[in-house]
């Protein structure tokens, strides 16, 4: 605990430096006093549009495990949907999802949808990719168990190859924790009246740099606290599996 | 129904064009316990997965001597226990059900655990127990299957020497009245547990006659019979690999 505060400490001293005697103007690189201030002063300004990205992040985050723990599962359990949807996925891993975030906002409007699509868009592959790594990769033993029990496909599916690759789906979740909030901001940047990215290019648009930063530090608050809790939450469920 | 007696005839085997048995002939008798020995990689872990189902032979067959198809009536239980880390060592034992959608029986998996000693450790995780302790959760797996014939692949070659003359023990007082196949590296154990012991050796591989031992298993240690097939068997073992 003591670690990351030091690192902290060094980090805002040298921010704290350059800003005082880097010659960088303020409405450049704000002190960090500055940016206290801003975040003290504006508080409830930048909690309620946390609010907004919070929600955009949990719901992409939510959907985008779903979606992507089915796709899995789906090819993992038809060959015929292996042979179908891989390469769809794979290919789609091609398209910048930058370039995607017009187009969201086009189709869902300015609301909450267009950014919780975006953050769906960017989980969607890890989580996809991981856990289909997991599924693919279940001990052979096990397997040659099951056959020898004469188990049924789905039942092994679900209740072998599965919880076997619950370690490799929560390693997919991490990744996804942290680039949930990427797929928001981007979202928010396209089109928004709220969210931490809307303050953002807004405090940018009206050259309050302290404003913006203090944005960020909200947000990135938001995304340590995200892959801590999701982190420490994976830990807990998978105690069994060696280095959780 | 009596178990049956496992009848294998010219069975062929081939990896890579390289030929591992070539007509292969034996029959296993019924209800008895018989012992496969071997140099390593000659193939002994290959003949126990044709005859578990496990793998195809290039040509031969594998049938149960009394008609009735062979095929859902063999548990297997290899040499790592196959425990599965998240489970309790009871739905370890009742893995089998789960994975044919059957209804689970809790209470004889619980008995079943209670005969190989684990009675206490009902809800334990695999990783709290011992060595020793997850090969008889996997013991207690394997005669949860009920199956009249039951195949071992060196099943207690990681143990210690006192857990493994325990699990020896166990294994051929709960296996009694099965046809069961057991791979070993230890001429001890071969001796102590088998009616009949084949060596598999040569390439392609061959079955000589099988060696049996007189008395009822398991034999003690220091039973002089035994100690005397077990001096003929070191001595077959030894002319087969090479110094």
């Amino acid at each position: 605990m003591i670690r990351p505060l030091v690192t902290l400490a060094v980090f805002i001293s040298l921010w704290w430096g350059i800003a005082a005697y880097g010659g960088a103007p303020p409405y450049m690189l704000p002190s960090p006093q500055a940016v206290g201030a801003a975040l003290w002063n504006q508080r409830a300004y930048l909690a309620d549009n946390a609010g907004v990205t919070l929600a955009e992040i949990g719901l992409g985050l939510t959907g985008g495990t779903i979606l992507g723990a089915l796709a899995a599962l789906g090819v993992a359990a038809s060959p015929v949907l292996q042979r179908w949807l891989l390469p769809v996925l794979v290919l789609s891993q091609a398209i910048p999802v930058f370039a995607l975030a017009p187009l969201m906002v086009l189709w869902l409007g300015f609301g909450l949808t267009s950014k919780v699509a975006m953050a769906m868009l960017v989980i969607f592959f890890p989580v996809t990719a991981n856990f289909l790594d997991g599924l693919r990769r279940t001990e052979p033993g096990w397997l040659d168990l099951a056959r020898t029990m004469d188990a049924k496909p789905l039942y092994v599916l679900l209740r072998l190859r599965l919880p076997a690759a619950l370690p490799a789906l929560g390693s997919g979740l991490r990744v996804a924790a942290a680039v949930a909030p990427i797929g928001a901001i981007l979202g928010e940047w396209v089109g928004a009246s709220s969210g931490l990215g809307y303050v953002m290019l807004n405090a940018n648009a009206r050259i309050q740099p302290d404003l913006m930063f203090a944005a960020l530090a909200v947000l990135m608050a938001i995304a340590i606290g995200l892959y801590v809790t999701v982190d420490k939450t994976l830990r807990r469920l998978l105690r069994w599996a060696p280095g959780g | 129904m009596p178990p049956p007696g496992i009848v294998i005839g010219g069975l062929c085997l081939r990896y890579a064009g390289e030929s591992i048995f070539e007509g292969l002939n034996v029959t296993l008798p019924a209800g008895r316990f018989s012992v496969l020995l071997g140099p390593s990689g000659v193939g002994k872990t290959s003949l126990l997965r044709i005859i578990a189902g496990l793998e195809t032979p290039a040509a031969g067959h594998v049938s149960a001597d009394d008609g009735a198809p062979l095929a859902g009536r063999v548990a297997y239980m290899a040499q790592q226990d196959l425990l599965l880390p998240w489970a309790s060592a009871l739905e370890n034992v009742m893995l089998g059900a789960v994975l044919r959608g059957q209804r689970r029986e809790p209470q004889r998996a619980e008995a079943l655990l209670r005969r190989v000693g684990l009675g206490h450790r009902l809800r334990a995780l695999p990783a709290t127990l011992s060595g020793g302790e997850r090969q008889r959760v996997a013991l207690a797996r394997t005669l949860y299957e009920d199956r009249p014939v039951v195949l071992m692949d060196e099943p207690f070659s990681a143990l210690d020497a006192i857990s493994r003359a325990r699990l020896q023990d166990l294994a051929v007082e709960l296996l009694d009245q099965r046809t069961v196949l057991l791979i070993t590296h230890d001429p001890l154990e071969a001796c102590r547990l088998g009616h009949s012991l084949w060596v598999l050796a040569g390439t392609p591989a061959t079955l000589g006659p099988p060696l049996t031992v007189p008395g009822a298993p398991p034999r003690a240690p220091d039973d002089e019979s035994m100690l005397h097939r077990q001096g003929e068997l070191l001595r077959r073992l030894a002319l087969l690999s090479p110094a």
